[in-house]
């Protein structure tokens, strides 16, 4: 049986031959990015600013009567709700800023969300309310802060093993990427404005973890030819590391993406979201260790002397500690 | 590199084989089929996201906790001098601004009230720290304040009791496994599998249930009381049941001499014959039961008033003494809210006040379709994935593909051994970990692709193969280890839920891919003694 081979042997594609416009467009993406989440701003969910959310299925129509539902939920004078499908068609969130006051008495958040469900149970004969969440705004200003304190520190101390294992061009590297990786997800979420919930930080960490895991290989590489290859100007040597680990960077990203599309294609609507931003993630984490993470290594100068300090000293103290 | 001992074959079989059998009783639930009874089942639960179920946060307000011990505090200081050798009297008692104070009338008597009072202001434990510190301001009058430490520990032993009285009282409700725990220094999580709705369990746990028995004031003028000056040695009380706009009425009591309804061995929900109206009756203790025939039978002919929360429900007149020990409670209650709180009443009075902060309630078909639709995803991207390893890889892949199912079943084997529960986030951190997996897998077949390309010979380039790939394989990991253990640490719940994944998952992705794989291949090496590896 002929095996399946996607990328032939010995590819010598000039990945960094365009480096600089890609760094520039890269950069420029990411700024877009923070523009549009400045703009437009993360449609963020109730985990984040407070609220309540009833989702509803209306299991025997096509799609949810979006108009309908908001006029009705409006007159019921609790304020405006945002109204948004997940998933299918005919599968709807509901949100609404809790009720003034309800800090102090909380049974004012229940009296509304009975109130709207009863409503639209009345309304809609085929209305299913599938869950509530109700977040007061001091759980929800924990709950950001916490999310957002996990994934600083982690990126942080990330990029500190790096510099530990391999050198601090590499740790800079490393975290522009994840920098990069996250600004773009963000604003691909303000550009889209799909929900951003808990959840999605679940997905923003799997796509820095698989972002990760991408950059070491190649790092990994280049420490390698650093090593073998002392006098390949860095740009050559970077380009033969991509090279190198290109069949490995396409059959795991496949592999990744035919479990991810499976579960876009057959998972729980719940999950959509989530499972399209950590799709999306490995191909942005797939680019950044390539366009983000590598190059940088020219601009900080990185050397084969970082590794092999010379040949006469060559069983100095700092090489046993980087030859690990 | 490709010596396998027997003993660490043995030993290494031994850990899957104990590993993936954990998993049985998990696999077996999630397929729909019951575990057999009397097998022990470690399993994995399932979170409330996944499952359905309700969720709530319930957070204390510890401000009451400071009241409340200087409101006790005053009692035991007044009950402390009048039952001295030579009681003293003190006046212009005061238990507002955070603090008791009280005027000594003689002057000569501060060092034996001091002496009197010092006692009452030791801390509890063996810490040797004060509860309470004693100051006298302007030559004779005392000033008690609670310390930090005093309230801290108050607070916490008021939680843990908290925490009780919210399983006793869920646990009247007939819900199953609930969890109950303690989040922080003063936060209750709630989580009960299956309900739907969660009305009837918020109303019972948003009742403090604090019962009382006071004497009204009836030397208290009505302007007085309608204007809000409180008539000295009383506390004025609103009515609790009030037509919607309606200001409350209010009445004055007296602060002290009342009693509490905590004394009880019973409370029920019981009907009045005449108006068959719902009314809670309750059942003194032999204590609670003396000191109530003691009010009753020494203010016969005076009305007094019922409180609960700090709110009156009735303010009968006393008719006669009530000697029998139980009492009959009634307020304008529906059958249902009479039934609660004679639940709550069984349970005790919460110590703190508990407010809702977060509430999640997700519906059970809701989650009994993700649990089926993830299942499905779950084996059609399963099987798409082996196809691809296995036709890229061909017998390495089927290696490989051994080890992922090895790997899936170590995980959940092992989070049932731990006792986690598997949330969505949690399915994120398997996603993650079985790309992992297959990316160590990857990286060595590679790997020993280019090293046959470099011209080694089979048993070296898959050596080699090993080796090299080992590295970056190692730095991923104790990368994502470091993410994981951070996530840990700070996150919040699915970030948590994650974490416990991603850090189980490494550990296992390591174990398959790597080290089961290089005994297998090594296997076949030897046996096989192949010329050329296909590849």
């Amino acid at each position: 049986m002929k095996l399946l081979k996607l990328v032939p042997d010995n590819t010598n594609i000039h990945f960094l031959k365009w480096r600089v416009p890609f760094y520039i467009g890269s950069l420029l993406l990411i700024a877009a990015s923070w523009g549009m989440v400045m703009t437009r701003g993360l449609n963020l969910g109730v985990d984040f600013i407070g609220g309540q959310m009833i989702r509803v299925t209306f299991e025997h129509s096509a799609a949810a009567p979006v108009g309908v539902l908001r006029d009705e939920v409006t007159k019921l004078g609790f304020g405006e709700p945002i109204l948004q499908r997940f998933g299918k068609a005919n599968e709807i969130s509901i949100r609404m800023k809790l009720p003034e006051g309800s800090d102090k008495d909380p049974s004012l958040s229940d009296k509304m969300a009975r109130t709207i469900t009863a409503a639209v149970k009345a309304h809609h004969a085929d209305a299913r309310i599938d869950g509530v969440d109700s977040v007061s705004g001091k759980v929800s200003k924990e709950l950001g802060w916490d999310a957002f304190r996990a994934l600083g520190l982690a990126a942080i101390f990330v990029a500190a093993y790096i510099w530990l294992r391999f050198e601090w061009q590499f740790g800079i590297g490393a975290l522009l990427s994840l920098v990069h990786d996250v600004s773009l997800t963000l604003g691909m979420f303000a550009l889209t404005q799909l929900e951003f919930d808990l959840n999605i930080v679940a997905a923003l960490l799997t796509l820095i973890g698989y972002s990760l895991n991408d950059t070491i290989v190649v790092y990994d590489r280049i420490r390698e030819n650093l090593k073998k290859y002392r006098k390949m100007p860095i740009p050559e040597l970077l380009d033969l590391s991509v090279n190198e680990t290109l069949a490995r960077t396409i059959v795991t990203s496949l592999s990744m993406l035919i479990t991810l599309v499976a579960l876009l294609l057959f998972g729980p609507q719940v999950i959509f979201g989530f499972t399209a931003a950590i799709t999306l993630g490995i191909f942005i984490g797939t680019y950044s260790s390539i366009y983000m993470a590598a190059p940088i290594l020219i601009w900080l100068k990185v050397s084969s002397k970082s590794f092999v300090p010379s040949e006469v000293a060559g069983d100095s103290p700092a090489m046993a500690k980087k030859g690990a | 590199m490709l010596e396998f001992p027997r003993w660490k074959v043995i030993w290494l079989w031994l850990v899957t084989v104990v590993a993936a059998l954990s998993a049985l009783p998990t696999i077996v639930d999630m397929a729909g089929y019951r575990w057999p009874a009397g097998v022990p089942e470690p399993k994995v639960n399932l979170g409330l996201d996944l499952a359905g179920g309700s969720h709530i946060l319930l957070e204390a307000d510890p401000s009451q906790v400071r009241t409340q011990r200087i409101e006790a505090m005053e009692e035991s200081v007044r009950n402390k001098l009048r039952t001295m050798a030579q009681p003293v009297r003190i006046s212009d008692i005061s238990n507002t601004n955070g603090s008791l104070t009280f005027i000594v009338d003689d002057v000569t008597k501060i060092d034996a009230v001091r002496e009197a009072v010092l006692p009452l202001t030791n801390g509890a434990g063996l810490t040797g720290k004060r509860d309470w510190t004693i100051n006298v301001v302007d030559g004779n009058r005392f000033v008690l304040a609670p310390t930090q430490e005093g309230i801290d520990l108050a607070v916490t032993q008021a939680m843990d009791t908290a925490v009780e009285v919210v399983r006793k009282r869920i646990d009247a409700l007939g819900t199953k496994e609930p969890t109950i725990i303690r989040s922080g220094a003063r936060r209750i999580v709630v989580q009960v599998p299956g309900l739907q709705d969660p009305q009837a369990l918020k109303n019972l746990l948003g009742q403090t249930a604090k019962l009382e028995f006071k004497l009204v004031d009836q030397a208290a003028l009505p302007s007085d009381v309608a204007q809000g000056i409180v008539p000295p040695g009383d506390e004025i009380v609103p009515f609790a049941d009030v037509k919607a706009g309606a200001v409350a009425p209010r009445i004055a009591v007296k602060r002290l001499g009342g009693i509490r309804g905590d004394q009880l061995t019973n409370a029920q929900l019981s009907n009045n014959p005449q108006t068959n109206a719902a009314t809670v009756t309750i059942t003194f203790n032999n204590d609670g039961g003396a000191r109530f025939a003691k009010l009753t039978s020494a203010n016969v002919g005076k009305p007094f008033a019922i409180i609960l929360d700090g709110k009156v429900l009735s303010s009968p007149v006393i008719n006669e003494p009530i000697l029998g020990g139980s009492a009959v409670i009634s307020g304008n209650f529906t059958t249902d809210s009479a039934n609660s709180l004679a639940i709550s009443l069984r349970s005790g009075a919460l110590p703190v006040d508990l407010k809702v902060v977060e509430e999640r309630t997700v519906g059970p078909d809701l989650g009994a379709d993700s649990i089926r639709k993830g299942m499905i995803a779950m084996g059609v991207g399963t099987l798409a994935l082996a196809i691809f390893i296995l036709a890229t890889y061909g017998r390495f892949g089927v290696y490989a593909c051994c080890a992922l199912a090895l790997n899936v079943f170590m995980i959940l084997g092992i989070m049932g051994l731990i006792g986690t529960t598997l949330t969505l986030p949690g399915i994120a951190g398997f996603v993650l970990t079985i790309g992992a997996a297959v990316d160590a897998n990857v990286l060595i077949y590679e790997r020993i692709r280019e090293e046959r390309h470099r011209g080694r010979r089979v048993v070296q380039a898959v050596e080699m193969g090993y080796k090299e790939a080992t590295r970056a394989i190692f730095d991923a990991n104790i990368t994502n280890i470091i993410a994981a253990t951070l996530m840990f640490a700070f996150g919040s719940g699915p970030v948590k839920g994650f974490a416990v994944v991603l850090m189980i998952g490494i550990m296992t992705s390591v174990f398959t891919a790597v080290t089961m794989t290089r005994m297998w291949v090594a296997h076949w090496l030897r046996r096989a003694r192949p010329s050329e590896l296909h590849l």
